[in-house]
C-alpha cells in the first residue's frame, strides 16, 4: 500500500494509543505526535509534545519505553512486522523458538529402533525355528535308517520273495543251451 | 533295475535367489556416497566436461578390466577373498588378509558416516527445519555468537552433531546423541546381513532401486528451480586446458578405482555365489557402466541444486546492498531493483563516492558463489541443507534426501560386511556349529564398540585420516597385486581356460592387454604418483575453532606426530600382510621340504575347486 496522509494519521493515532496506555495519561492527542521530515522511502522523525506542560516534548525514554510495551500491536496496525517497520534504536527482543516438550527427533529415533528391534526379534526367531525344523528332520530321517537294517531288495517296487518262480514263466530260449554259448 | 536321478552336487553355499539380486548387489556395492558427492566435485574442478574424459579413459583401462578379473576369481574358485587367494598360490593369502583388512577398517568409519545421515534426517520432520534457525544466546537479546558469526547450517553441522573440538588431540566426550544413532545404524546394518546375502539380498531390492527414484525426483525438481541451469552450465562447460594439468588424470584415476569399490573382496564375495556358469564378463562391463552413468546422472541435480543456492545466496546479497542504499539515500521502496542494481551502483559511486564507500557494500559476485566447492560431507550436510531451507515443502525434500543417502551408504555397506564375513565363514578357525546369525552378529557388535571412538568430539577428523589413509593406498597395492598375481603368478593361460568353461568365450585381446600390461602399468603410476603427492606436503586438516581469527574461516592445522603415525600405520597395516603371508609360507615350505616325508603340493585349477 502507499503511503499518504491516512496512513500518517494511523501512525500520529498509534503512538497516541501507545502513550497513553503507558503513562495512563488521558491527555495525549493525535494532534501532539508531530512528524518531520518525511521521506520518499518513508522513513521521518517524530515527537511528542506534552499538552499539559506548555508544549514541551516528552523526553525519549518515555517515548521509547511506550513504544517497546505495544511493539507488537503497533506493528500489526500496519501489517508490517518488527524487520520491516523499524524504529532505531529500539532492538526488540526476540522470542525463544517453540520448543515442544519431547524433542521431535527422539521420537522419530524411538520409532525407528523399535522397527529395527522387531526386525532383529523376527529375523533370530525365524532362524532358530528353522534350524529346530531341520535337526528334527535329519533325526527321523537317521531313526528311519536304523528300523530298516535289513536291506529289502525290491524289483521294479515288487520285492524279491513275492516274486515266486513258480508262478512265473520260464522262457525256454534261453534254457540252458550249451553248445550255443562259447566256451572260456 | 530303476537308475536313480542323477543328484546335482551340492557344497552347501548359498546362492543368488536369482541373477538380478547378484547384479543389483554389486551396482549397489559400487554405486556408493562417492557417486554423490565426489565426483560431481572432481568434475566441477577439473574444467567440467572435459574431465569425462580421462574418466571414460581411467574406466576403460582400469576400472573394467579389474572388476572383471575379481568377478571371475571369485565365480571361479568360489570362496572369499582370504580363502581365493590361499587358493591360487599359498605366497599371495597376504592379498586376501589384505582386503578383508580394507574392508574391516572401512566398515568402521563408513556406518558413522551413516550415523550422520540417521542423524539428519530424524530431525527432519520438525518445522522449522533445525538447521535453518540460530538458536538464541542466553540472555536473549540475540543469536548464539558461533551461529551468528558462520550460518546456522554450519552451527547444526558443526555444533549441534558433531560438537567439534578445535583440534584432533582434544578428544572431547562422546555424544550420546550419535551413539543412539550409530547403535541404530548397527543394528539395521545386522537386520540386513543376519543370514549373509540370504537377507541382503532381499533388502538390496530397496536400498539399491530407491536412489534412483529419489535422485529422479530431485533431477525434476532441481531443473525447475531458478538458476538451475547456470548451475549446469557451469558444471558441463568444458575447459580442455585443465587436461594438461596431470593431477587431473590421477583424480580420475583413482575416482574410477575408489568408485568402483575394487579390491575390498567384497566383489569377490559376491560373485563367489554364483552358478559355475555365468556370464561374469557381460556382468562387469554392465555394472562398470551402470556405475559411471549414475555417477554422471547424480551430478545433474547436484549442480542444478548448486546453481540455485549460488543463484539465491547472489540474490539476498544483491538485496542486502540494495537495502543499505535504499536506507542511506531515502530513495523510496524499489526505485532499485536486482536488474538495474549495476546502473544504480555507478551512478551513485560518482555521485556520492564517500558515501558508498562508508556504507561497507560486500561485492556481490555470481560466479564467487558458484565457484564454492565442496566435496564430501560438506557438499551433503552443508550445501544442500541450506539450498532445501530454500525449496518451498523444505521437510518432504529433506527426508527424502537423507534417506536416499542412507540407501547408497547401506548397500555399499553390505559389500563391506561381506567382504568381512565371507572369509571369516570359510576360516577354519570358525566351527561349523556357530550359527550365522550369532557370527554376523558378533561382527556387528564389535564394530559398533569400536565405532564409538568416531562419536568422540574429534571423530569427524579421525574419519577424515581413516579416509584418507585406510580407505586408499592400500587398496591400490592390493588391486595390483591382485593383478599380477593372476596374471603371472595364475598364469593368464590357466585363467583364460577357466573363463573359457565360465561364460563360453576365450579371452579376448582387450583383456588379455589390459590385464597384462596396461592395468598393472597403470596402477603402479597411480600409486607412486599417490605416494609423491602425499609426501610433498605435510599432511594438515582443516579445523573448525570458533576461537580463531578468520572464523568462520577453517583453521589449517598440522597432524602432530603420534597422529602421523597412526595415519602411516593405517596405510601400511593391510599392505604390509602380503609379504607377511608370503615369508611365512615361505618359511613354512622350507621347513616342510627339510621333511622326509615331503609331497609337493598339488597343482590347482579352478575345476578342481568345486571338489
Amino acid at each position: 500500500y502507499t503511503w499518504d496522509a491516512n496512513e500518517e494519521y494511523l501512525f500520529k493515532a498509534m503512538m497516541a494509543f501507545a502513550m497513553r496506555k503507558y503513562s495512563r495519561k488521558r491527555t495525549t492527542q493525535i494532534s501532539n505526535v508531530l512528524l518531520c521530515n518525511v521521506t520518499d522511502r518513508v522513513s521521518f522523525w517524530f515527537v511528542v509534545t506534552d499538552s499539559s506542560k506548555n508544549v514541551t516534548t516528552v523526553p525519549g525514554s518515555e517515548v521509547e519505553a511506550a513504544i517497546r510495551m505495544n511493539r507488537h500491536r503497533i506493528s500489526s496496525a500496519f501489517l508490517l512486522s518488527d524487520k520491516t517497520l523499524q524504529f532505531l534504536k529500539i532492538t526488540s527482543t526476540l522470542s525463544p523458538p517453540v520448543e515442544p516438550s519431547t524433542p521431535v527427533w527422539l521420537i522419530i529415533f524411538g520409532v525407528v529402533l523399535c522397527l529395527v528391534v522387531a526386525g532383529i526379534v523376527f529375523l533370530v526367531v525365524a532362524g532358530i525355528q528353522q534350524r529346530k525344523k531341520k535337526n528334527k528332520e535329519s533325526t527321523e530321517r537317521e531313526n528311519l535308517e536304523e528300523k530298516g537294517e535289513v536291506a529289502v531288495t525290491v524289483e521294479n517296487g515288487i520285492p524279491c520273495e513275492a516274486l515266486d518262480l513258480k508262478t512265473g514263466h520260464v522262457n525256454g530260449v534261453f534254457a540252458a543251451d550249451d553248445e550255443r554259448f562259447t566256451s572260456l | 533295475l530303476s537308475v536313480p536321478p542323477e543328484i546335482p552336487k551340492e557344497d552347501g553355499r548359498p546362492k543368488w535367489d536369482n541373477k538380478f539380486q547378484y547384479i543389483l548387489s554389486c551396482i549397489g556395492f559400487a554405486v556408493g556416497l562417492g557417486n554423490v558427492w565426489r565426483f560431481p566435485y572432481l568434475c566441477q574442478i577439473h574444467g567440467g566436461g572435459a574431465f569425462l574424459i580421462p574418466y571414460f579413459i581411467a574406466l576403460l583401462f582400469e576400472g573394467i578390466p579389474l572388476l572383471y578379473l575379481e568377478l571371475a576369481l571369485g565365480q571361479c574358485l568360489r570362496k572369499g577373498s582370504i580363502g581365493a587367494w590361499n587358493t591360487i598360490s599359498p605366497y599371495l593369502g597376504g592379498v586376501g588378509v589384505g582386503s578383508w583388512m580394507v574392508s574391516v577398517l572401512v566398515s568402521l568409519y563408513y556406518n558413522t558416516v551413516l550415523t550422520w545421515v540417521m542423524w539428519y534426517f530424524i530431525n527432519s520432520f520438525q518445522e522449522p527445519l533445525p538447521w535453518s534457525v540460530c538458536p538464541l544466546n542466553e540472555n536473549r537479546t540475540g543469536l548464539n555468537k558461533e551461529c551468528y558469526e558462520s550460518t546456522a547450517v554450519n552451527y547444526f553441522w558443526y555444533r549441534k552433531t558433531l560438537n567439534i573440538t578445535p583440534d584432533v588431540t582434544e578428544s572431547g566426550t562422546l555424544q550420546w546423541w550419535l551413539i543412539l544413532c550409530l547403535a541404530t545404524c548397527w543394528a539395521i546394518v545386522y537386520v540386513c546381513t543376519i543370514r549373509g546375502i540370504e537377507t541382503t539380498g532381499k533388502a538390496i531390492y530397496v536400498t539399491a532401486i530407491f536412489p534412483y527414484l529419489v535422485l529422479t525426483i530431485f533431477l525434476i525438481q532441481g531443473l525447475t528451480l531458478p538458476g538451475a541451469t547456470d548451475g549446469l552450465a557451469y558444471l558441463f562447460t568444458p575447459n580442455l586446458s585443465t587436461l594438461k594439468n596431470p593431477r587431473v588424470w590421477l583424480d580420475a584415476a583413482t575416482q574410477i578405482f575408489f568408485s568402483l569399490s575394487l579390491a575390498f573382496g567384497g566383489l569377490i564375495a559376491f560373485s563367489s555365489y554364483n552358478p559355475p556358469k555365468n556370464d561374469c564378463e557381460k556382468d562387469a562391463v554392465t555394472v562398470a557402466i551402470v556405475n559411471s552413468m549414475t555417477s554422471l546422472y547424480a551430478s545433474i541435480p547436484v549442480f542444478s541444486v548448486l546453481g540455485f543456492k549460488a543463484t539465491t545466496g547472489y540474490w539476498d546479497c544483491l538485496d542486502r546492498n540494495i537495502l543499505s542504499i535504499i536506507n542511506e539515500f531515502d530513495l523510496p521502496e524499489e526505485s532499485i531493483m536486482r536488474q538495474n542494481y549495476t546502473t544504480w551502483i555507478s551512478f551513485l559511486n560518482s555521485s556520492y563516492p564517500e558515501k558508498i564507500a562508508g556504507l561497507k557494500l560486500k561485492s556481490c559476485d555470481f560466479q564467487e558463489f558458484l565457484d564454492q566447492s565442496v566435496s564430501g560431507t560438506g557438499l551433503a550436510f552443508i550445501i544442500f541443507t541450506q539450498a532445501i531451507i530454500l525449496m518451498p515443502g523444505s521437510q518432504a525434500w529433506a527426508v527424502l534426501f537423507f534417506v536416499m543417502l542412507f540407501s547408497l551408504g547401506l548397500s555399499s555397506m553390505f559389500g563391506n560386511i561381506e567382504g568381512v564375513f565371507t572369509p571369516l565363514l570359510e576360516l577354519r578357525i570358525i566351527s561349523k556349529s556357530i550359527p550365522k546369525e550369532l557370527l554376523s552378529g558378533i561382527i556387528c557388535l564389535i564394530c559398533f564398540l569400536i565405532a564409538l571412538c568416531f562419536t568422540l568430539g574429534s571423530g569427524s577428523y579421525w574419519i577424515d585420516i581413516f579416509d584418507r589413509y585406510a580407505g586408499s593406498l592400500p587398496l591400490l597395492v592390493i588391486a595390483f597385486f591382485e593383478v599380477i598375481g593372476v596374471v603371472y603368478v595364475y598364469k593368464i593361460k590357466r585363467f583364460s581356460k577357466d573363463v573359457k568353461r565360465m561364460t563360453g568365450r576365450k579371452l579376448n585381446l582387450y583383456w588379455q592387454i589390459t590385464w597384462r600390461f596396461i592395468s598393472p602399468l597403470l596402477l603402479l603410476i597411480v600409486f607412486v604418483a599417490f605416494v609423491i603427492l602425499q609426501i610433498q606436503k605435510s599432511p594438515s586438516y582443516a579445523a573448525w575453532n570458533p576461537k580463531y581469527e578468520g572464523f568462520p574461516m577453517k583453521e589449517e592445522k598440522v597432524y602432530p606426530p603420534w597422529v602421523l603415525a597412526i595415519c602411516v600405520l593405517l596405510a601400511i597395516l593391510p599392505c604390509v600382510f602380503v609379504p607377511l603371508v608370503a615369508l611365512f609360507q615361505l618359511i613354512k615350505r622350507m621347513r616342510r621340504s627339510k621333511e622326509p616325508s615331503f609331497v609337493p603340493p598339488e597343482v590347482f585349477s579352478c575345476q578342481g575347486a568345486n571338489g
